[in-house]
């Protein structure tokens, strides 16, 4: 996963979260927009008797179809043939980045219109693109604040989140005219006229673009079916305006048949902007009529997730980000710091298995949780973040005097006589204890207090006292 | 009823008060209490910083200690909570995953992704150990370990246990007590039968104080961002107390009460619930 360039060789999470808990705009701005829709999902999720049997039937298609993925994907393939439409299998980022390439110069076109996608922004597509000589322009709103803002995106859904009005104001004017049609001249921050310049903006591009690139929320292996879900309708003119439709999905977006959508077209909208349902649901089949139609079926590290029996649970993901919104790290830290595409909870825990965790900062993901099951609670298909996270976090590299340290404790837990003496020597030194501790748990007595050492523990006054009665 | 107190390594070392408040309360409910000399700790810091063969050693040991009781009562949510959702994942054949840094990736496409263990596994094996293993030895173990709470509503059947403690309390439920455990108002309806305790709601208690264990001191900026504004509902209250069922987030709590001066005490679930009119020494901190 190359998750676009910038992300390679960012620091550990804990230093860029430092950084951006400083940042008082930014947390203003995340804490505002995870807390409306936080309370709009809750609402919306409320309103169903039936949700939690929709939650575990949702993770038993998922968990389904993992299992038999193989034989989906080929049912998949045969019928997206079978309905003019044309199969690509890509292994990783740069395959799948070499197909589209490909594809787009077959056309002759050095422009695209690009549906909202995470799996193109995981792969780099657009930065890949670049370098072939071709534009990709976004259409989803806060995509193209992102792309304008010459910025990362920050959040699975609204990539933007980070921005407020006014910040998005001064983007469309400084940057709107470089990219197409400018923002008007008196363009204020009312999220009216912001919608309006760009609906204006994006007009021009629809109509004059001939190549659309889209992912997808669903796969229907059963009819060879591609569905996505969207509020702007922005993707439905990039689905059928173009000559040519490229669409890249990661194998793991795959459902049997249409009636394991329903499930799905319920938990999702909720989920996610808490709504009963959204806006625009679009589905194609196959090429229609005067159009090409191409589908890069992206693993790009998914097989290996599939293979560890704990981790594959991520692999269920819809991309609904309510983890995302009742994430207090998240919160915090913003999506950013989490230096992929995938940031909050789930990307605490899809980054370093679809990455590896060689680099610091895919090291330190697994640690950017608290545990405190706010993740699992909120998730629609179930997937026990929490759970994964802990067995992440044994099969990362630990710093060595972590590793000191815990075989330190260890050796004294082994042994309850070897904690009495621990204890009764941490009491006998109690008034020497510093107020700010040394080395790694200075962190600790940076804004505590730690707690007085007592004079005698639990087990020495059950002793003394043969259990209180004495 | 015979009980087994398993008091937790943090109560021990640190916050004895709390482990002489459970005796002298379940002695007043009529429990014969007992400490099992050998318990040390349940490991769930190695486990959730990462090492499991140091959290399954403990958990052995703690299955070892605590077999024969007919209860076991932890005045600490997150340690009951471990025992019961780690144990038995730590008594699970270790799974043969894949090196999520290297190794062979199984290549889907040419057809040979392994089985998985449901696949190979007859149906509901998982579930059911085989006999004698370390596996049904924690199955039979981790029902009769119950968080203090749990045990006075649902195992003693009281709400009223006696106490007295005239002071404006508000209640912070902890995450592992609100979502592992779920133990839902178990706690406040303890607090509410307390003569002359005020109970006060604090905002928004659901959410975490930012302490989860080594996050603190792995990601000491965001954690102390987290436990501000947890400090920060906790002041609004008015209270004089801030109670939890987990000493261990009332550490963190209350090391940053204490560094910012704001005299609202910590007390744990127990040592308020100890508390009587004449004044028992279950509630004396330290
Ligand atoms: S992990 Fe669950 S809650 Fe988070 S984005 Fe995926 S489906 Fe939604």
């Amino acid at each position: 996963m190359s998750g676009g360039a910038t992300f390679l060789g960012m620091p550990a999470f804990p230093v860029n979260a430092a950084a951006a808990v400083q940042d008082s705009q930014l947390r203003y701005n995340l804490r505002k927009a995870t807390h409306t829709i936080r309370g709009k999902r809750a609402l919306a999720v409320g309103e169903l008797p039936d949700w939690t049997e929709l939650r575990r039937a949702a993770k038993e298609i998922k968990d389904h179809t993992l299992r038999n993925l193989e034989r989906y994907l080929v049912r998949m393939e045969e019928a997206v043939t079978a309905a003019g439409g044309h199969v690509h299998w890509a292994a990783d980022a740069e395959e799948a980045n070499r197909i589209v390439a490909d594809l787009v110069k077959a056309t002759g076109e050095t422009s695209v219109v690009k549906v909202k996608s995470m799996a193109t922004q995981e792969i780099g597509l657009n930065e890949a693109l670049e370098l072939e000589g071709i534009t990709a322009y976004e259409t989803d709103l806060a995509e193209l604040i992102v792309q304008l803002g010459d910025d990362w995106p920050s959040h699975i859904l609204v990539p933007a989140i980070h921005r407020n009005r006014s910040e998005i104001r001064e983007i469309f004017r400084e940057k709107m005219a470089d990219w197409g049609r400018a923002a008007p001249e008196d363009l204020t921050d009312e999220p009216r006229a912001l919608a309006e310049a760009a609906r204006l903006h994006l007009r021009e591009r629809f109509l004059s673009t001939r190549v659309a690139i889209s992912g997808a929320n669903f796969m229907i292996a059963e009819t060879g079916t591609l569905v996505v879900l969207e509020s702007e309708g922005n993707g439905r003119m990039c689905l059928t305006l173009p000559e040519t439709l490229i669409s890249v999905v990661g194998i793991e977006k795959l459902l049997p048949s249409w009636q394991d959508l329903e499930v799905f077209l319920q938990l999702l909208p909720r989920s996610s902007t808490g709504e009963r349902m959204n806006p625009y649901t679009s589905t194609w089949t196959g090429a229609a009529e005067g159009q090409e139609f191409h589908l890069v079926l992206l693993d790009n590290g998914r097989t290996d997730v599939l293979a560890d029996e704990i981790g594959r649970q991520a692999l269920r993901c819809i991309r609904c980000s309510a983890c995302l919104n009742v994430c207090p790290v998240y919160e915090r830290a913003g999506g950013h710091a989490y230096g992929s595409v995938y940031p909050g909870p789930i990307g605490a825990i899809l980054t370093p298995q679809l990455r590896g965790t060689a680099s610091e900062l895919d090291a330190s993901l697994p640690y950017a949780s608290t545990l405190c099951g706010a993740c699992f609670d909120a998730c629609p298909v179930a997937i026990d973040i929490p759970e994964v996270l802990v067995h992440l976090r044994g099969r990362v590299r630990h710093p060595r005097v972590e590793r000191l340290g815990m075989r330190a404790a260890g050796w004294v837990f082994n042994r309850p006589a070897r904690l009495a003496r621990t204890q009764r020597l941490g009491g006998r030194l109690r008034r020497f204890v510093p107020g700010r501790l040394p080395g790694p748990l200075s962190a600790w007595t940076d804004t505590r207090d730690i707690p007085d050492i007592p004079s005698e523990s639990f087990r020495d006054w059950w002793d003394r006292t043969d259990g209180g009665v004495k | 009823m015979r009980v087994a107190l398993f008091i937790t390594c943090v109560n021990d070392t640190l916050f004895p008060g709390t482990g002489r408040a459970v005796v002298t309360l379940l002695r007043r409910l009529g429990c014969d209490v007992d400490f099992p000399r050998a318990q040390t700790c349940c490991g769930q810091m190695h486990v959730n910083t990462g090492y499991p063969e140091e959290g399954r050693r403990l958990a052995r040991h703690f299955v070892d200690v605590f077999a024969e009781y007919d209860a076991v009562v932890a005045p600490s949510g997150s340690c009951a909570a471990m025992v019961r959702e780690q144990y038995p994942r730590l008594a699970r054949t270790p799974a043969v995953p894949a090196s999520i840094t290297a190794g062979a990736p199984a290549d889907l496409i040419t057809g040979t992704l392994p089985p998985s263990a449901e696949e190979t596994a007859a149906p509901g094996a998982r579930e059911r150990p085989r006999p004698g293993s370390f596996a049904e030895e924690v199955a039979a173990t981790v029902p009769k370990v119950h968080e203090l709470s749990e045990f006075l509503v649902d195992v003693l059947g009281v709400t009223d246990v006696g106490a007295y403690f005239p002071h404006r309390v508000t209640y912070h439920p902890t995450c592992h007590s609100l979502r592992a455990l779920r133990l839902g108002d178990r706690p406040t309806r303890l607090l509410e039968q307390v003569r002359g305790l005020e109970l006060v709601p604090l905002p928004g208690a659901d959410e975490c104080c930012g302490f989860g264990g080594t996050f603190a001191v792995k990601n000491p900026a965001i954690s102390a961002a987290m436990c501000a504004d947890k400090v920060h509902n906790v002041a609004t209250t008015g209270a004089e107390v801030l109670c939890a069922a987990d000493n261990s987030c009332l550490m963190h709590i209350g090391g940053t009460l204490s560094r910012q001066r704001t005299g609202v005490r910590i007390m744990h679930l127990a040592e308020i619930l100890a508390a009587t009119e004449t004044g028992d020494h279950g509630v004396v901190r330290g």
